[in-house]
């Protein structure tokens, strides 16, 4: 990743690169495709331009940093919670981790898209104590517009989830025009009181994504209409009223994570 | 707040500070006409002969009443402590920050009569006068400084005394002393008369300056056409009558004999900082609970009398220091500090209905004087902590939160007796003191950076090419980072020792010449020892010396253990250059501060590798001074906290090896150098946890939030666990500032200064500087709105 505004064009990183994947243009720098995540311009980096997105780490370092904070979340009563991307890509590690995580008395949550091989999902899901399952949209097309995928699968897994007597939080991300309407709301709230799920968490919105896909020189297809999302206003106003039409039903809503 | 205390509240806050000279002239005037007697018998004499003479002012509406000054915000001068110049007064009335009035009459009085009698003779004169050159190049060079020069020692806060006796009762336990002197067998004798006599003089000073009061308030009932406020003079006459001379019998009373005791002290000396009640809560329930049971008193009425009180504090500006500092912009906070929660003396929790009404107290005044802190034991009740967070989370720096069961640690290691130490607290900034029982005097900020720039020349000064510390070595010739320690040891030793006997000469010159009988009348245990506050007559003696920038220094130090001896990136040459030149000499010298800047491991990070040095450094200068004798029976402890000299210190301070420019101010407390942290609070809790907080007799650490982060409940649930969590690790002290829009636009123009600075964006938090333009923007917006609502 490469953060723009600590670099100070000092063109060490242009050196040192062995792919020549850095050059400078009009004074500025740019990293190309030829680029393979050496991590040898971060070393060479003295403001600290430049970082590795993700590392390499063992079962036993992941827990190492875990430990870390036990004391806060020993007093606070939480524990980790293994998040992504989307966990349940890498099934193997996961497993390990929530075995050394029981083990240890650790609290252990995963929060997921639901989007995953049921078997692996309910054969996991015995070892976690708290799934925050991602719900975006109940109308499948939609779904499929927005994401690529249907969501039967992802309603599947809910409802095994949720039969397996699992405890479940959904997360519902607000956005605006995409799944915040009233059919989807009603849906939402006909299914989850269906599985008697009853906690739910709105997480408005937001544009942070925007600075990543710069740094990791990805295009934002977004990028347009979150601005307009941000200068409307009207987010809030939408995200409270979701919030009523919850909590009138009985669901315990908490906007934000 | 009741259309009363919000127009006094008003009226404190509109009037502008200014310089009173009605204390120097009395003093003065005393001084000129005295007739010979002892040194503590002059002090007493001349403390009556001001509270005899000065102005007695009751305000419109007041219900609490007395002023240090003849009207609110004036402040009066000590010219037998350091006496201004008019180049003071000038600096003092046109500066653009924290500036006091000062009219023609106060120069004209203070050229034609102040100066020319206190001229080379206060506490400030001799103090200079008697420090060696040693002394005095350290100080110059800005290794530390020296409370004593400007104000006299203080420091303490008042037990329950005045709540059980009254002055007349306390004069009855000195004359007690005064018959049980020996003059066949003590020595002492005729020193001891002499302090006792004074203190039964100090004691009928402040009675007859309470009558004072009484008379004023009767004679304006007489011309009072409105019958209530009628009603309420001859209330207050009453009150004053009663307090301080005898024991208060209700809540009312109970405030104003403190506000009097209060007065007294900040009057006889200026004991900035920080005289204060103490244990409010504590001292002040019982007549809050027998006036609610007998019906007397209503909570509404409490909570108005709480408030007249807390505008009392908010009227008396600190008075301003003399020579260069003054140009400096100060503060005006006297740092009175009022405890709430904490223990009672059998060890249970001391959290009452009262402490409830007193946070509701501090919400609603939005004061800065008195500061107000909470006590929080893992006995407390977590309504305490929730309800203090909620002020906390306005954003305006208070109350901040002491761990009450770490300080009771901290003082029985120090030897005190632990029912002593369960009613002592904190006070000032962070300072651990038994209460009512102790002079623990702070005696000057330690510039512990600029120790190891001196280190790292051998023993001189680069600012100014003088020789103020010993030779130590060329550091060019080490060989390991072992080396290198162990002469920032010896440098330390050698400025420890100059530190502490310039110290012990200033407490025998206070001893002697500038004893405070009416102080010693309030501290156990002066009566039964006949001796002043000044001079041992306390129970406990304590000398604190406060280590700054930590943070620096370890980093500093980490700097060079990792780019110089253990990835040999740069020589000990090259980096004294480096140094030197303030990383401005080229390019490369740039890349060098930004590598140094950002590729050290650094102390906040839950790091081992600094977070050992941290621990050698806090070692290093506590074995340099706890447990070192000071003049008066007592010892040396160590605390840390900067309050704002680590922007003085900065400034006398080159270059260091952190990456950190010539001038720039140093990190304060034990806070990590500022945006140097960026592990997120609770990594900063751990590494700050690596010092023993339990061997200091204080710590301070600041965290800041902005608003968004503490919404909701949530919010607060969760820096409630925060603070837990910090105190299970024996942390001292934390404050938070939840930051305004300001801070977050300076943070937009100079990121690297900030780097710390975590905001709430969305279902989670990210460091502020790491976010787009556009998104600081909208964050920055945000927070105004926040501050709106």
């Amino acid at each position: 990743m490469f953060f723009e505004n600590r670099c100070v064009l000092c063109g060490e990183c242009l050196k040192a690169c062995p792919h020549g994947a850095i050059a400078q243009e009009d004074g500025v720098i740019r990293t190309t495709d030829a680029c393979r995540a050496c991590g040898t311009c971060v070393d060479v980096c003295a403001a600290g331009a430049r970082e590795l997105a993700g590392r390499w780490m063992t079962v036993a370092e992941v827990l190492d940093e875990i430990e870390k904070d036990r004391l806060f979340w020993d007093e606070s009563g939480g524990g980790v919670t293994f998040s992504g991307g989307e966990p349940f890509l890498q099934p193997n590690f996961l497993e390990s981790l929530l075995d050394a995580c029981r083990a240890r008395h650790i609290h252990t949550a995963v929060e997921t898209c639901g989007y995953a091989q049921r078997d692996l999902l309910l054969r996991l899901s015995s070892k976690v104590n708290l799934f925050l399952f991602d719900l975006k949209l109940l109308d499948s097309e939609k779904h499929r517009a927005s994401t690529g995928r249907g969501n039967e699968s992802i309603l599947a897994n809910l409802k095994a989830l949720t039969q397996a007597g699992r405890q479940v939080i959904v997360r519902y991300p607000v956005i605006p025009e995409i799944n915040g309407g009233e059919e989807n709301v009603k849906q939402m709230i006909k299914l989850l009181r269906s599985l008697g799920i009853g906690r739910i968490h709105l997480l408005p919105f937001h544009p942070t994504g925007a600075a990543k896909y710069r740094r990791v020189r990805l295009p934002n297809p977004l990028a347009a209409r979150s601005r307009e999302i941000e200068n409307d206003g009207s987010l809030t106003s939408l995200v409270e009223h979701i919030a009523q039409e919850f909590s009138g039903r009985g669901f315990e809503v908490r906007i934000g994570g | 707040m009741n259309e009363r205390v919000a127009r006094l509240r008003q009226e404190s806050l509109d009037t502008k500070p200014w310089l009173s000279t009605e204390r120097a002239l009395l003093v003065t005037d005393y001084y000129r006409n005295t007739r010979t007697v002892s040194v503590p018998m002059q002090r007493a004499e001349a403390f009556h002969y001001l509270m005899e003479h000065k102005t007695i002012y009751i305000g419109d509406d007041e219900l609490i009443v007395g002023e240090r000054g003849p009207s609110p915000k004036g402040t009066p001068t000590f010219p037998e402590l350091c006496c201004h110049t008019l180049e003071d007064f000038e600096i003092l009335h046109t500066r653009a920050k924290i500036s006091y009035s000062v009219d023609g009459a106060a120069h004209r009085a203070q050229q034609d009569q102040v100066i020319p009698f206190w001229r080379e003779r206060s506490m400030r004169d001799q103090i200079f006068k008697e420090m060696s050159q040693e002394w005095k190049d350290a100080y110059e060079a800005g290794i530390f400084t020296e409370f004593m020069e400007q104000r006299a020692p203080g420091h303490t806060a008042l037990g329950d005394v005045i709540y059980r006796k009254g002055l007349l009762d306390l004069k009855a336990d000195i004359q007690t002393s005064l018959r049980r002197l020996d003059f066949l067998n003590d020595p002492d004798a005729y020193r001891e008369r002499e302090e006792l006599r004074a203190m039964s003089i100090a004691a009928d000073a402040v009675v007859r300056f309470a009558e004072r009061h009484a008379e004023k308030a009767l004679e304006m009932a007489a011309h009072e056409n409105n019958p209530h406020r009628r009603q309420e003079l001859e209330r207050i006459a009453e009150v004053c009558r009663q307090v301080p001379a005898h024991a208060p019998r209700d809540f009312w009373e109970a405030l104003q004999v403190y506000w009097f005791i209060h007065l007294g002290v900040v009057s006889e000396l200026n004991t900035w900082d920080s005289f204060c009640p103490g244990r409010l809560d504590q001292h002040l329930y019982p007549f809050f609970k027998a006036g609610l049971e007998a019906r007397t008193l209503t909570r509404e009425r409490a909570q108005e009398l709480l408030e007249c009180f807390w505008v009392k504090f908010n009227n008396q500006p600190a008075p301003p220091k003399v020579g260069v500092t003054a140009a400096e912009s100060g503060t005006y906070t006297d740092f009175a500090n009022i405890n709430s929660g904490g223990l009672k003396p059998d060890g249970s929790d001391g959290v009452n209905e009262l402490t409830y009404l007193i946070l509701d107290v501090i919400d609603e005044m939005r004061l800065l004087q008195p500061s107000s802190n909470l006590q929080l034991s893992k006995k407390s009740p977590d309504r305490f902590l929730q309800r203090g967070l909620e002020i906390v989370r306005k954003g305006w720096g208070q109350p901040s939160i002491f761990n009450a069961d770490a300080v009771v640690e901290e003082l029985v290691r120090q030897g005190k007796d632990i029912e002593d130490a369960r009613s002592g607290g904190t006070s000032g900034c962070v300072e651990t003191g038994t209460f009512g029982k102790e002079a623990y005097i702070l005696t000057g900020y330690f510039n512990l950076p600029k120790v190891l720039e001196i280190t790292l020349h051998n023993g001189y000064d680069p600012r100014t090419g003088k020789k103020v510390g010993i030779e130590t070595g060329d550091p060019r010739g080490f060989h390991s980072y072992d080396d290198l320690f162990s002469a920032f040891r010896q440098q330390l030793h050698h400025f420890v020792d100059v530190k502490v006997q310039g110290n012990n000469v200033i407490e025998r010159l206070y001893a002697t010449y500038m004893p405070a009988p009416f102080l010693s009348i309030l501290i156990d245990d002066c009566i039964v020892r006949g001796k002043d506050y000044n001079d041992g007559g306390p129970r406990y003696n304590t000398t604190y010396i406060m280590g700054v920038a930590p943070g620096t220094c370890t980093d500093s130090l980490a700097a060079i253990r990792f780019h110089v001896f253990d990835q040999k990136h740069l020589s000990m040459a090259d980096l004294l250059e480096t140094l030197d030149a303030n990383f401005a000499d080229s390019q490369s010298q740039e890349r060098t501060r930004l590598l140094l800047w950002n590729k050290t491991p650094r102390y906040g990070n839950d790091d081992e590798y600094a977070d050992r040095i941290l621990a050698d450094v806090f070692n290093a200068f506590y074995d340099e001074i706890n447990g070192r004798p000071n003049t008066k029976g007592g010892s040396y402890r160590v605390n840390y906290l900067s309050t704002t000299c680590h922007v003085y210190f900065g400034s006398v301070t080159g270059a260091t090896a952190d990456g950190r420019r010539a001038g720039e101010p140093l990190s304060d407390g034990i806070s990590p150098v500022q945006g140097a942290d960026r592990h997120g609070p609770t990594a900063v809790l751990k590494s700050a946890s690596k010092m023993d907080h339990l061997r200091t007799g204080g710590t301070l650490l600041n965290q800041k939030f902005t608003p968004k982060v503490l919404e909701g409940q949530n919010g607060i649930d969760q820096l409630a666990h925060l603070v837990r969590a910090y105190f299970k690790l024996d942390g001292h002290h934390i404050q938070f500032n939840v930051v305004a829009a300001d801070t977050l636009r300076d943070a937009k123009a100079n990121p690297e200064k900030h780097r710390d600075l975590i905001v709430r964006v969305a279902g989670y938090s990210d460091y502020f500087c790491d976010l787009t333009d556009a998104l600081q923007d909208e964050i920055i917006a945000r927070t105004e709105q926040t501050e709106l609502c």
